[in-house]
């Protein structure tokens, strides 16, 4: 950065400045090793980013930190990350969400940070279901989901084998999916045991002043361990001779050598940047499934959403007699969708300026990047009322009429916005359904780290790129 | 350095690696892991911190000699000393 030149070589090179990628770059700059983290977009964060539009801040991404646990709690991934980058936990400013609900036709699960609240939900929306919940439960705790050896199961399937309701099962899947799930319908079960202990064990929080304050507290730490970054640079191409990657090729012309690559671009978004492509991988079909991308609708309101009626956190909806988690035949699916109000954390003393009010749903990639320019802002405009006339279903006490009248701004992304901060394929949020939970590629010393690698959600992302890190790199000697 | 005086460096380090942890009346014969929520994460770290701080290696096989404060003693001492010696 600020026109400093790069070193020749680098004992590791991180592709990409997001969660995963910083978490990553600081473990092995700790250890001295010199390291240098490269990003394509201008601004660090990767899916969890932020922006500015006339004047207001925005987050992309987070709805919320998850895996949030009070203070004095011990051995959670939570507590786990502070330790590993040396981080303290105010750095991070997490303030726990007030109260969030899964809300289906007729019933609700309501549940907050802690099981307590979910577990005496489901006992009184689904009483003949509450031995299998249970049991459910403790198969959850049991489970090492960090396993890989363990083989890939359906979590719908495991899910099958402890509840009957087709209804509950949809319900408690719905927020994983969410938060999670690569795979249409379904996840694979370690990731399902890693977003239920998240969730449902855990919590959410939200620093006061959004992710902003995660992404700060990285790059000061990268910097104090000496790491280096080149920002708004992405990589042209991985050199290779036999099964090792030799140089990379930025887009600036530049090349530079590293003895191992930490690539958070995604499988196939790596493979791509490999100057000799592998014939295995270009096969029409390496990967089950579509790729899911979302739509998000933002409106800023000149009251706290509670002041208008809305007092939760988040509200993850459907209206439909089954859940349909898949991408839509259409740009948008507003059957369901995730609800957050980021003023609905407890933040003590301090407030929110201003009201925010945020929708995320289903869409249809293809469909996005196929419209004309016109036409993208046209169907953006058609989409927004329409998404949130949908989510309102599920908030009884704020109307539209409500909203409309307390509205000072909006904006809204799309799968081509998510593309364009993260360039994974087709704009897709939890990345490739197919996860490479040991992060080996072909080569011996390139290694995936983040979505692709299978940890979600940004403490997820984050232990993805310390854990890699110290598989890789730091245990190597 | 006496034994003494290389547990005072491991509780250094351990207090660095977890600062939520209570390191007060340690039972120095008990192994760490069950008196402390130290993981094989955290153990990992213990060693790179000998490393870089201190110039010691502690080879993989040997990581279970570090199990207790006692073990750690007699297992690095004698390292520490080299290292001294050969500075």
């Amino acid at each position: 950065m600020g026109g400093r030149s790069l070193k020749p070589h680098y004992d590791a090179i991180v592709i990409g400045c997001g969660m995963a990628g910083l978490a990553a770059g600081i473990r092995m700059a700790m250890f001295d090793r010199t390291v240098l983290v490269v990003e394509s977009h201008n601004a660090p964060g990767g899916l969890n980013s932020f922006y500015a539009l006339e004047g207001r801040k925005y987050d992309v991404g987070l709805h919320a930190v998850t895996n949030y646990v009070p203070p004095g709690a011990k051995g959670t991934p939570l507590i786990k990350l502070l330790r590993q980058l040396r981080l303290r936990r105010e750095d991070l400013d997490l303030c726990p969400q007030r109260g969030s609900r899964v809300a289906f036709p007729g019933v609700d699960l309501h549940f907050d940070n802690g099981f307590a609240s979910l577990g005496e939900s489901v006992a009184s929306a689904f009483p003949e279901e509450i031995d299998g919940f249970r049991a459910l439960r403790a198969h959850v705790a049991a489970c090492d989901p960090f396993d890989a050896s363990a083989p890939v199961l359906s979590a719908r399937e495991v899910m099958g084998r402890f509840l009957r309701s087709p209804l509950l099962t949809d319900m408690l899947l719905c927020p994983v999916l969410y938060y999670g799930s690569a795979r249409e319908n379904d996840i694979d079960f370690d990731q399902f045991v890693i977003l239920w202990r998240s969730l449902f064990e855990e919590g959410f929080a939200r620093p006061h002043e959004g992710v902003r304050v995660i992404i700060r507290a990285l790059l000061k730490r990268f910097r104090e361990v000496g790491g280096e970054r080149k920002m708004k640079c992405g990589v042209r191409r991985l050199h290779s001779e036999g099964a090792r990657v030799t140089a990379v090729e930025l887009e600036d012309g530049t090349t530079v050598t590293a003895d191992a690559v930490l690539s958070t671009a995604g499988a196939l978004e790596t493979e791509a940047l490999c100057a000799a492509p592998d014939p295995a991988a270009r096969s029409p079909a390496p990967e089950s499934g579509r790729r899911l991308s979302f739509v998000e609708t933002i409106t800023v309101l000149d009251a706290p959403p509670a002041d208008l009626g809305a007092e939760e956190t988040i509200i993850f909806f459907n209206d439909s007699e089954r859940f349909h988690y898949e991408r839509p035949e259409a740009l948008v699916d507003p059957r369901s969708g995730v609800i957050c109000f980021p003023n609905n954390y407890d933040y003590g003393d301090r407030s929110l300026d201003e009201g925010f009010f945020r929708v995320t749903a289903l869409a249809d990639y293809d469909r996005w990047a196929a419209l004309g320019s016109d036409a993208y802002r046209a169907e953006k405009e058609a989409w927004y009322p329409r998404l949130q006339e949908s989510a309102l279903r599920f908030v009884p006490g704020l109307g539209m009429d409500t909203v409309r009248a307390h509205t000072r701004a909006i904006d809204m992304f799309t799968p081509c916005t998510v593309k364009r901060f993260t360039r994974h394929i087709e704009g897709a949020v939890y990345g490739s359904p197919r996860k490479h939970r040991d992060g080996t590629t072909r080569f011996d010393n390139l290694f995936l780290a983040g979505t692709d690698q299978g940890f979600l959600g940004i403490t997820g992302a984050m232990l993805s790129g310390i854990s890699m890190a110290n598989r890789h790199v730091l245990s190597r000697g | 350095m006496t034994k003494e005086e290389c547990k005072q460096v491991v509780l250094e380090i351990i207090e660095e690696i977890a600062p939520d942890e209570d390191l007060e009346g340690l039972s120095h014969d008990v192994r760490l892991r069950d008196q402390l929520d130290l993981d094989s994460m955290d153990f990992l770290d213990i060693v790179m911190e000998l490393r870089k701080k201190h110039g010691i290696e502690v080879p993989e096989e040997d990581y279970p000699k570090l199990a207790s404060l006692d073990s750690c003693a007699e297992y690095l001492t004698p390292k520490f000393n080299a290292v001294k010696a050969g500075a």
